[in-house]
């Protein structure tokens, strides 16, 4: 199985179901609910909240429409996440989830610096700190039970497939049958190199919180500079054995001269 | 340089200074290790503060040195240096065991800190940099340890010691390449973060040459405040030797940072007006442009204010670099996010902490080991 979600915000009401059945699922306890300039509630996520809704507000003419985002880990098909990590604590699985192994962690939060979405988040405040993010229900689907948020969306907005090439397929297909419903774009087809969480809106997608991030594979920036290290070695040992055969023999010169 | 331990008061407003912060600070870090995490202002959109920005970026930065002045000594055999490979190298030492202990406050899990030596994982530049601050902070312990061994009269082993000694040189100089431009490629990871003012394929390249330009600076910087405070003669030829140096450094840092910022966002960014367009002016003018201005004067090259002045600016340009590029140069997305950061009391007196026990720790060796007046060739 290779899990794959095609998030469809124009189908979505904001019920915040799949926050519940996320909290709900995972353990994880609630937040105190805080008012704030948007609906958006928690207003972001944290270490106890993997996924939200985010409430995006608009006035056009006299009537008021709401677009929603739905914010959490895209799992990545080459994670930034699991490149940065010293301790392999976070791992792409064969059935497309980035999962954490907290025992391994050694909380140096690179994960977190890395992420271009800021996903990974910390426990900021306790003795033995975890990082935190979703984890696209790993143990259901190893039961072959799709993800608990996609279960429980009443509207289709969540649609779970087995491999991304089914959900760009799709994506491409409402895209084509519904000209002018949509903003013309599949975010996480070419993000980051690719994501296993597709993304459609009516409106572009940086207007309602998505970041603007390029195609270029994030591991493979920083791998440039890790490849290049036998290089750099051999380079380094031959200037400096080189330098001190050199300037041993001028040594031994000095030393014969004298005598 | 002529011994002179026993001049060298313990007690000494100064130093009574430093215990001040050390007591202040060390208890903080009881804290810390007590209650887990305690406040700091760091948070989910911006993880790391100034334990990373300031005191491990810098304090390595600060601690290059070690390896260059020991390439030049041991590898170059550039005689003229001897004098200064002692205290050069134990800057070093201190530099990396402040970073290192810096590092094991700031993570979540200070009790796994070797995960990363069991655990390899060649991806990352986070392991990279462990297992070089490891094997480095290993290095630098042996290439200081001839002064601690004829202190403990441990005669053989010293001997066993100096004949490897080119070995060790060779080894450290080749770590620290790799670590210095390491730290650099850590922030590769953050291409949409961090300002296009400093983002750049070649960081590492840049952390390495100024880490080389600061280590000049700060040796020398060293050399006059121990003639100062510890009442040793200074041997003005090392230190223009080290200002040439310098100059030579800066001119090749000039370069790498003209060719980032033409290759990046182009000239008119530096002027853009914004708060991060005048932390980099700030960076480059204090620890660039008005360095190389002044190194290029022969007076100023020769004399001896002219140098201390000189070291201090580069010193503090290069820690501004380190800042921008981990803190100034990452506000604006933490913005995007809705978060500020600058650093609570906690982070600053933990990292004040930091420097007192490194310098208090100088002190000390100095007094009690013949670190400044070693002179035999
Ligand atoms: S979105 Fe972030 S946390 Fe999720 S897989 Fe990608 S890099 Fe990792
Ligand atoms: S905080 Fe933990 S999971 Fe994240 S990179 Fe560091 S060791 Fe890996």
């Amino acid at each position: 199985m290779e899990a794959s979600f095609l998030v469809d915000m124009t189908k979505c009401i904001g019920c915040r179901g799949c926050q519940i059945a996320c909290k709900q699922w995972n353990g994880n306890k609630t937040d105190k609910t805080k008012m704030g300039p948007k609906f958006t509630n928690p207003v972001k996520l944290n270490a106890k909240t993997y996924t939200n809704i985010d409430f995006f507000e608009s006035v056009n003419g006299d009537k008021l429409t709401y677009d929603f985002a739905r914010n959490g880990c895209f799992h990545c098909k080459k994670p930034a996440c699991v490149s940065a990590c010293p301790v392999s604590a976070l791992v792409k699985t064969k059935e497309g989830s980035v999962i954490y192994r907290a025992e391994r962690c050694i909380g140096c939060r690179y994960c977190m610096l890395g992420c271009p979405f800021n996903i990974p988040k910390f426990e900021w405040g306790t003795v033995f700190p975890k990082i935190q993010k979703c984890t696209f229900c790993h143990d259901r689907l190893l039961e072959n039970k799709i993800p608990a948020c996609a279960k429980t969306c009443p509207s289709g907005t969540i649609h779970f497939a087995d491999g991304i090439e089914n959900n760009l397929k799709e994506a491409r297909r409402r895209l084509s049958e519904n000209p002018g419903k949509y903003f013309n774009h599949i975010y996480g087809e070419k993000e980051v190199g690719g994501t296993s969480v597709l993304l459609l809106s009516s409106v572009p997608l940086d207007q309602i919180g998505y970041q603007k991030v390029g195609d270029a594979v994030i591991p493979d920036l920083t791998w440039k500079y890790i490849g290049g290290i036998p290089a750099v070695i051999g380079m380094v040992l031959a200037a400096g054995i080189g330098s001190w055969v050199i300037t041993r023999r001028n040594k031994n010169m000095d030393k014969e001269d004298n005598s | 340089m002529k011994p002179t331990n026993n001049q060298i008061k313990l007690f000494t407003p100064a130093t009574i200074g430093l215990l001040l912060v050390i007591i202040f600070g060390a208890y903080t870090v009881l804290m810390r290790f007590k209650m887990g995490d305690i406040h700091t202002n760091m948070q989910d959109d911006f993880p790391w503060g100034i334990w990373i920005g300031f005191n491990v970026l810098g304090g390595v930065a600060m601690a290059g040195g070690g390896f260059v002045t020991a390439s030049a000594v041991y590898l170059l055999n550039m005689k003229k240096y001897k004098p200064i490979a002692r205290p050069a190298i134990l800057t070093a030492f201190i530099g990396y065991l402040l970073a290192a202990s810096s590092i094991m406050i700031d993570i979540g899990h200070p009790l796994r800190v070797w995960h990363p030596v069991v655990m390899w994982q060649i991806q990352s530049v986070m392991f990279i940099v462990a297992i070089h601050v490891l094997l480095y902070t290993t290095v630098l312990a042996l290439e200081s340890s001839p002064m601690f061994l004829e202190k403990l009269k441990l005669d053989g082993l010293k001997t066993i010691v100096e004949k490897i000694m080119v070995g060790i040189a060779l080894f450290g100089t080749l770590l620290s390449v790799l670590h210095q431009s390491s730290l650099g490629a850590v922030y590769l990871i953050v291409p949409y973060k961090l300002h296009t003012l400093w983002y750049s394929s070649i960081l590492p390249f840049s952390f390495l040459v100024s880490a080389v330009m600061m280590g000049l600076c700060m040796v020398s910087f060293l050399m006059i405040l121990s003639s100062r405070f510890f009442k040793c003669s200074l041997n003005m030829d090392i230190l223009t030797g080290l200002a040439r140096g310098a100059l030579v450094t800066a001119a090749f840092y000039l370069l790498v940072k003209t060719y980032i910022l033409l290759s990046g966002p182009g000239l008119s960014a530096a002027f853009a007006g914004s708060m991060e367009s005048r932390m980099y002016l700030l960076e480059m003018s204090v620890g660039v442009l008005i360095p190389l201005f002044l190194l290029l004067l022969p007076g100023i090259r020769n004399s001896l204010a002219g140098i201390l002045l000189v070291d201090i600016l580069v010193i503090c340009g290069v820690i501004i670099n380190r800042l921008n590029v981990s803190i100034f140069g990452m506000l604006r997305q933490a913005e995007e996010m809705g978060v500020q950061y600058s650093p609570n009391g906690n982070e600053i007196i933990i990292s004040l902490f930091m420097v007192a026990v490194g310098a208090l720790l100088y002190k000390l060796a100095v007094k009690y080991f013949n670190v400044l007046s070693y002179e035999d060739v």
